[in-house]
């Protein structure tokens, strides 16, 4: 298990590493002129040249990417992750912030469209090419082929616009003070996008859950449990449900980098600050640390969600933790007779 | 229609499940050239109304769908429906390019990585796994910010994103290509490793790869019109359903919602259509599939 945990903590770090290379790379070739960018339009254009050049000599333009991003690094390992220049505050009390507002959102699309797409997939599998099924299929076909910023639109005109029954935007009321703001009021400003990020990630797991469960619905154990008089909720209970839950899971936890993104774009027509907007504002407004953050950051969830699957297999499948156990235990050998070797 | 035409019951029964089958096979050609015909309609007439849909006219504006304006006009009397089709030309040429590119990008790595030295394959798989660990919109927004803006901006951006998938599945189908049987009996009659890949394998990997080419329309369409929309792609001047669609979110609270659900509409359409194509394309050309 130790050696298991160094190992994705190796990958993780390798992984954070490259994506800040990478980062810094395309940030770097970026034919947006730093000291213009910072300063602002105006102020370049009546700047002497020799201002600019003294600008641009003490914010660094001048000095290799290596080297910056050297300074960088070691800023970043004793968390200095640079001050943003939109927002005019270090960037990782901003990054906080943003993701506390964000997380509310993404925490509740993801919950939604997995539970509800787990629920469709197993419906539609039941009634399979009967009039609830196709239904279902279309649903999702339609649903995978649909832009979610211009869902999100459809929502505002439709829910807000004439039926007046949420927000038109951002995550709290406007003009109250912050002691005012309940839980309510912060749960309904959060429903209407996540109900937009949810409606649209249903499509994938409820197709897959769908699968699967017509492929099981066709097995032997299956049938004996039928012939044996069992119910359908028996059935499914018993005999399906933990045959689904696997690949759902891994989905929907893969699922994490599209509904990230999907809240970029839901986030700036709902006008709701959170990661997604920031991300945005800083990519137009050129602003580096704060966008080179929020790309490890992501690349970190992405990397948490695929790693918690790998964990959950084991607590679900018996077989795969039996399995995962020996090679457990052999490692634990290796490990001890090494050991022994360096003593 | 055609499956209406059913004969009596008494005569050649056992022939009737061949003739419905060539049937479904027509239909569905049938079907292909339509949508193909639809895209390329489409393109040319964006092409040729690029001029008009810039046309103002301050004497109708915002008005609601109607027989001579089907999909309304815009805040400066522009007509919306002239708008939609030539952003929509606009966006499935650059879906077009930067798919095309993706997908001969996606062949030569999956070629290197399943037939070139391992550590190319190794290398290749963690560039796979490293591109697929950012989401997809923040990727294209560090590039959109590293090679500018503009109509080859997003086509490059949409491009050099797009291709890990495709990538994935060729290089396992090439790697089990490798093995199968008949390459190894190519390689024991002596055949030339070109020659293997020419006539062996190439067949083999062909069908999935113009499946995955078209079916990566739709994500590279997709993605054009959101970072269209955020504001990193095609400028404000040139049409596009996402600067439309951008455009429209000002207006949306004074009740226009013509705007906005139209071109959504529009756009929606054009996915679908390269998604039928894409996916009944593979019941055509894969010689395994084209009984269903």
């Amino acid at each position: 298990m130790l050696r298991y945990t160094l190992q994705q903590l190796l990958k993780f770090f390798l992984l954070l590493f490259a994506v800040s290379v990478v980062a810094f790379v395309l940030v770097s070739v970026s034919p947006i002129d730093p000291v213009q960018a910072n300063v602002g339009q105006t102020a370049w254009l009546n700047m002497s040249e020799a201002k600019r050049a003294q600008l641009s000599e003490y914010w660094g333009a001048n000095t290799p990417v290596w080297q910056r991003f050297i300074n960088w690094l070691g800023a970043v390992v004793q968390g200095d992750l640079g001050i943003s220049l939109r927002y005019n505050a270090p960037v990782a009390s901003i990054i906080a912030q943003r993701f506390a507002t964000s997380a509310v959102l993404m925490t509740l699309a993801w919950t939604f469209s997995g539970v509800i797409g787990f629920v469709l997939g197993i419906v539609a599998a039941l009634h399979k090419d009967r009039l609830l099924d196709r239904c279902v299929k279309a649903y999702c076909f339609v649903l995978a082929s649909t832009p979610t910023f211009w869902l999100a639109l459809v929502f505002l005109i439709v829910f807000s616009v004439l039926l007046g029954w949420f927000p038109l935007g951002f995550s709290q009321p406007v003009g109250v003070s912050s002691s005012e703001i309940t839980l309510f009021d912060t749960i309904h400003h959060a429903i209407l996008p996540a109900l937009t990020l949810s409606v649209i990630g249903v499509a994938n797991i409820a197709l897959h859950t769908r699968e699967k469960c017509i492929d099981i619905l066709q097995s032997e154990y299956l049938r004996f449990a039928r012939s044996r008089g069992e119910s359908i909720v028996s059935q499914i209970r018993h005999h399906c449900l933990r045959n689904i839950a696997l690949p759902a899971i891994t989905l929907q936890l893969a699922s994490i980098s599209e509904i990230f993104g999907g809240s970029v774009l839901v986030e700036q027509v709902f006008s709701y600050p959170g990661l997604g907007q920031a991300a945005v504002t800083a990519g137009l407004g050129g602003d580096v640390a704060l966008l080179v953050a929020i790309a490890i950051l992501s690349a970190a969830l992405v990397f948490a969600g695929n790693l918690i699957a790998n964990l959950l297999y084991g607590v679900i499948d018996p077989r795969i933790r039996r399995s995962g156990f020996t090679s457990f235990s052999d490692s634990v050998k290796q490990g001890g007779a090494n050991a022994s070797h360096d003593i | 229609m055609l499956h209406t035409i059913s004969k009596p019951a008494t005569t050649a029964i056992l022939h009737q499940p061949h003739l419905r089958k060539a049937n479904n096979r027509k239909l569905l050609l049938v079907l292909l050239i339509v949508a193909c015909v639809l895209l390329v309609a489409t393109i040319v007439a964006g092409i040729f109304l690029s001029e008009s849909a810039m046309q103002t006219n301050f004497s109708q504006k915002n008005l609601g769908p109607s027989l001579s304006h089907p999909f309304g006009t815009d805040w400066m009397g522009r007509d919306m429906f002239t708008r939609c089709i030539a952003g929509l030309s606009t966006s499935i040429l650059v879906g077009l390019l930067a798919a095309a590119t993706s997908a001969l990008l996606a062949f030569l790595l999956a070629a290197v990585a399943a037939l070139g030295p391992k550590k190319a394959d190794v290398f290749i798989t963690w560039l796979i796994d490293l591109l697929m660990g950012i989401p997809h919109i923040i990727l294209l927004i560090l590039i959109s910010f590293a090679i500018g803006r503009g109509f080859w901006g997003i086509t490059i951006g949409v491009a050099i994103t797009h291709w890990p998938n495709l990538t994935r599945v060729i290089r396992a189908e090439i790697l089990q290509c490798r093995e199968a049987p008949f390459v190894a009996c190519a390689r024991r009659l002596g055949q030339s490793p070109l020659n293997i890949a020419r006539k062996h394998m190439f067949p083999h990997v062909l069908p999935q790869f113009i499946t995955g080419l078209i079916l990566l329309f739709p994500h590279a369409i997709l993605h054009e019109a959101a970072l269209t929309f955020l504001g990193f792609g095609l400028p404000p001047e040139q049409p596009a359903i996402g600067i439309i669609l951008s455009e429209a979110m000002g207006y949306l609270s004074a009740g226009m919602w013509w705007l906005a659900v139209f071109p959504g509409l529009a756009l929606i359409i054009v996915v679908l259509l390269f998604d039928l194509l894409g996916s009944n394309l593979r019941k055509l050309i894969d010689p395994y599939r084209c009984q269903e």
